[in-house]
């Protein structure tokens, strides 16, 4: 005899669990996967910060000189190097994850993972280093 | 140990609402699996426990669970590879659940057809001039893709599945890839139609459970994303061919 | 009632079932087509089928030696006529599969490549790794997505076959997910249900093998043909009889006793050699590679083990590079199931019950004495398969019977009448008969379980690889206190919502009704010849029993049991010979 006054014979109702608000934080994998989605933010936050730089060359010298002056204090200086580790993990887990993205074939031979991974940083490399040489050599 | 404690999601539309729980003991075997003991409860302790089950080798996909909270084939989980404790045995999440460890895989199937996971042909030669070439390393480059035996585990572990259940999902475009990278199908232009929409490859955001979890290393996440590189690439290119 | 009506129904979405479908949606596409299947098609049981699937194809192969094959592995009681239809279409269906997708193993130019088998002299097994059924049951069920005219009823169960007016015009279903009865009307039904492994206690079968289809027919009045030859394959894992595919033997593995020594050789299989001889030792047929094993145990020869006697299946020699390429299913059963690398470990190995020759009676067009039904694949018996069936050949048998039965259905709806209300009143009364075991017991005496594994347990004393007059007997006695009982056991499940334990009910009663077929064609069959193994009769009697048995049901009793003679064309029995 059927108790549940909402079912009527032959017409179960299928039941669909709630996902809990932290569902991400029940297993590792899912609280890594969120962190690595967060670090965006900060990529963003860094775009931003260039964005505010390259807008107060454009309203003139004091503007400029007082935006430079808050990137020198010293609580800015330790946030952004906070945010400079986020960025570079989120560098370090986007390119852990090129091999999968990319089969690349040389005639019948396919690229080792591990090769994949090192052109990915080698290049990495050499466009930080041309960056570098541009900001920091002139 | 003598005896372990299984501690099943019971539901049944007809006499409740929401799933409850229900505890069993049952004896603890070296060599006995999940499903096992799950067997042992039906047919000794409680005969209205519903769940699935058939070839009990890893091969059919039928007994899919979520065993402690993660997705597997209980045919092929080891009571004694539990941690110590009740065993928490549950329905594959992301799936609306019939009937105790039941649950409904009509959403899988409707998306597996969309995929059109056949071989597509523009011409046909006749059966007389033999079978399709297609040598070994060719054969290769999408084995792995034909290996998934539907079994929906990574349906479960996905959560952009349960959270947003209009995407496709790993299986149905590990699926495709297998039909595109095989050297004798012609439908990969089709099956990009179907794929590189928002509910199809592009709900992915690579968490990559999926992969984690198959218990045949098909590498659904890999498949996805080799089809994004060349979904985009596609995209990107079409600018050059008008008449696409 | 809620009626569904349709051309054609197909009970069963296995690899015939499934071809079936193909072949009637590809014939005739304005043909509607339903397939009901008490699970999802890609569970069926076809997906655990290893080998290979034999066909010739390759130059020095000629269809007549297939056919010879076929026929002496059987011992004679192949219907001839029939093995050269299957011989002969075979490649060609082979050959459909391919383009239809299914990853077969290629030579290195790119053919399809082949590889040696047990019974067979030349090679003509072409397989897909080791899982040939799994890639040939999920090429046929992506394949058969492409036809928007089947109707599928998945986890949908039959439970009667609709007769009426001496002709078969549907069954009537149990909608597993809602509990509702339905009958599924039908001008033409085939049967593709599969085999009945699950009536003994140790099989490679699936849980779902219970034999549904064969009591079907059964009850409807078809016979059952030979349903005394059960094959035991002689390689399954002790404790869960997980199938190791005959390959491992056909790629070079040994049979050894608890000596290391290659005991085939003492049974009329040929000489040791140290690569594979076709048709000799481990490549002999699977009937006497399975006595062979009964016998060593007689002599204290196999390895004790907490899970029953064994001998050990050796393929350390072939290496890791070949098990790699050929059997890496067998070594991921083994490492995952048994705990061991066949790498560098011996496989505990015994025989396990594998494969029904008999089966629902058909012809070589797949039609059973009832018009309107037909039958393909394990379900049926045409005979191509004997008294011994040779690897490879079912699932071959698969693609060339379920086509015909097919084409055969889809003829046969050109010229049949619509279903009639005699049938859905026979639906009805199905509905009400269900309701009865489920509502109507609600105090029983014993489970369930309790009789299926005093049923198995009989079968495998009675029924084993030897039996005798005494055994048989004493099962059928079993068999027949087990009926009673049955009616005495009520359900712990009284829901309608995917009430598994009313599926085991029945698919119990199904069981039983397979069961006494089986024992009472063995007691009638007073010769040993291929499976069907009597110590108290051990020579083959070609005088009397070169004829199938037919298994009818009766109403009260043991069923009776006729004898239909074998067809001959151009092979006269004549001696099986292996290793010579």
């Amino acid at each position: 005899m059927a108790v549940n006054p909402n079912y009527t014979p032959y017409h179960p109702k299928w039941y669909r669990r709630r996902i809990p608000i932290f569902w991400w934080a029940r297993k590792l994998s899912y609280v890594r996967f969120i962190s690595r989605e967060m670090t965006s933010v900060f990529v963003a936050y860094g775009a931003v910060v260039l964005l505010l730089q390259a807008w107060t060359v454009l309203r003139g010298d004091d503007t400029y000189r007082g935006f430079q002056q808050w990137l020198e204090t010293p609580a800015v200086v330790v946030v952004h190097a906070v945010v400079l580790l986020i960025v570079l993990f989120h560098s370090v887990t986007w390119l852990s994850l090129a091999p999968q993205a990319l089969a690349v074939h040389l005639g019948r031979y396919r690229v080792p993972a591990g090769a994949i991974l090192a052109a990915h940083y080698l290049a990495w490399l050499v466009v930080s280093g041309l960056v570098g040489w541009v900001l920091l050599g002139r | 140990m003598d005896s372990v404690t299984l501690e099943v999601q019971r539901y049944r539309p007809e006499d409740e609402e929401a799933p409850s729980w229900q505890s069993y003991r049952v004896p603890f075997r070296a060599d006995w699996m999940v499903l096992d003991a799950l067997n042992y409860i039906k047919d000794e302790l409680d005969g209205t426990l519903s769940y699935r089950w058939a070839c009990r080798m890893g091969v059919c996909g039928s007994c899919g669970m979520t065993v402690n909270g993660e997705p597997t084939l209980t045919c092929a989980t080891y009571l004694k590879d539990q941690p110590a404790g009740p065993i928490r045995v549950e329905p594959l999440r992301g799936f609306p659940v019939i009937r105790d460890l039941v649950g409904d895989l009509t959403d899988f199937l409707e998306k597996l057809k969309r995929v059109q996971p056949w071989l597509v042909r523009e011409d046909e030669p006749p059966l007389s001039a033999g079978e399709h070439l297609q040598t070994p390393e060719q054969l290769a480059e999408y084995k792995q893709y034909s290996m998934c035996i539907n079994c929906m585990l990574c349906y479960a572990a996905c959560p952009i599945y349960e959270l947003e259940p209009d995407f496709i999902g790993p299986a149905a475009i590990a699926l495709a890839q297998r039909y595109n990278l095989d050297s004798r199908d012609q439908g990969a232009a089709r099956r990009m139609d179907v794929l590189s929409q928002h509910d199809g490859i592009w709900s992915c955001t690579f968490v990559g459970e999926c992969s984690a979890v198959c218990p045949k290393n098909v590498d659904p996440a890999g498949a996805i994303q080799r089809y994004k590189v060349a979904a985009a690439a596609d995209a990107l290119t079409s600018v050059f061919r008008p008449w696409r | 009632m809620e009626t569904l009506t349709h051309d054609i129904l197909v009970i069963g979405g296995g690899g015939a079932g499934l071809r079936a479908a193909i072949a009637v949606a590809e014939s005739n596409p304005a043909l509607s087509v339903g397939v009901v299947s008490k699970v999802y098609p890609m569970r069926s049981h076809t997906v655990s089928a290893e080998g290979g699937a034999a066909a010739v194809i390759k130059p020095i192969d000629t269809l007549d030696a297939h056919a010879y094959d076929t026929i002496s592995g059987g011992d004679w009681l192949c219907d001839q006529d029939a093995v050269e239809a299957f011989v002969h279409e075979a490649p060609e269906e082979m050959l459909r599969l391919e383009r239809w997708g299914c990853p077969w193993s290629r030579e290195a130019d790119g053919h399809i490549a082949v590889r040696p088998f047990g019974g067979m002299k030349i090679q003509r097994t072409w397989f897909a790794a080791d899982k040939t059924g799994f890639h040939m049951l999920h090429t046929l069920f992506q394949t058969s997505l492409k036809h928007d005219r089947l109707r599928w009823y998945d986890e949908w169960f039959v439970t009667r076959l609709l007769v009426d007016d001496g002709r078969c015009q549907g069954a009537a279903a149990l909608q597993l997910a809602t509990g509702k009865v339905a009958a599924l009307l039908a001008k033409s039904v085939i049967l593709t249900t599969g085999g009945a492994g699950k009536v003994f206690p140790f099989t490679t079968n699936a849980n779902i093998k219970t034999g549904d289809g064969m009591a079907l027919a059964y009850r409807a009045g078809v016979p059952l043909k030979d349903m005394e030859f059960v094959q035991y394959h002689p390689t399954g894992l002790p404790f869960t009889g997980i199938l190791i595919t005959e390959a491992a033997r056909a790629e070079g593995g040994w049979l050894l006793n608890k000596d290391g020594y290659r005991y085939l050789q003492d049974y009329d299989l040929g000489r040791p050699e140290p690569t594979p001889v076709l048709r000799a030792m481990e490549l002999g047929p699977r009937d006497r590679l399975s006595q062979a094993f009964v016998k060593e145990r007689e002599q204290g020869r196999t390895i004790e083990t907490p899970y029953g006697h064994v001998v050990s299946l050796d393929i350390r020699h072939l290496g890791e590079k070949l098990i790699t390429a050929k059997l890496p299913f067998v070594r991921e059963l083994c490492l995952k199931y048994q705990d061991l690398d066949p790498v560098t470990e011996l496989i505990p190995v015994r025989p396990v019950v594998h494969y029904m020759m008999g089966g629902v009676h058909t012809d070589l067009h797949a039609a059973t004495p009832l018009p309107g039904l037909y039958a393909a694949g394990e379900v049926a018996c045409v005979s191509i398969n004997g008294a011994n069936r040779l690897g490879s050949n079912s699932l071959t048998e698969l693609l060339v019977f379920g086509a015909r039965a097919g084409a055969a259905a889809a003829a046969y709806v050109g010229s049949a009448p619509e279903p009639g209300q005699g049938a859905l009143a026979q639906a009805i009364d199905e509905e009400r008969r269900l309701r009865r075991e489920v509502l109507g017991r609600s105090k029983g005496r014993e489970r369930l379980a309790t009789l299926r594994v005093e049923m198995q347990d009989a079968m495998e004393a009675g029924a084993g690889i030897y039996r005798d007059a005494a055994g048989l007997t004493a099962a059928g006695a079993t068999l027949e206190t087990l009926r009673e009982r049955l009616g005495t056991v009520a359900l712990d499940d009284h829901s309608l919502t995917f009430n598994t334990e009313l599926v085991a009910y029945v698919e119990f009663a199904n069981m039983l009704d397979v069961a006494e077929a089986l024992i009472h064609s063995g007691l009638a069959r007073t010769e040993s010849r291929g499976a069907h193994q009597r110590t108290d009769y051990p020579q083959r009697n070609d005088e009397r029993f070169l004829a199938h048995s037919l298994a009818y049901r009766a109403d009260a009793g043991p069923p009776t049991i006729e004898y239909l003679p074998v067809t001959l064309t151009r092979w006269p029995p004549g001696e099986r010979v292996y290793g010579r």
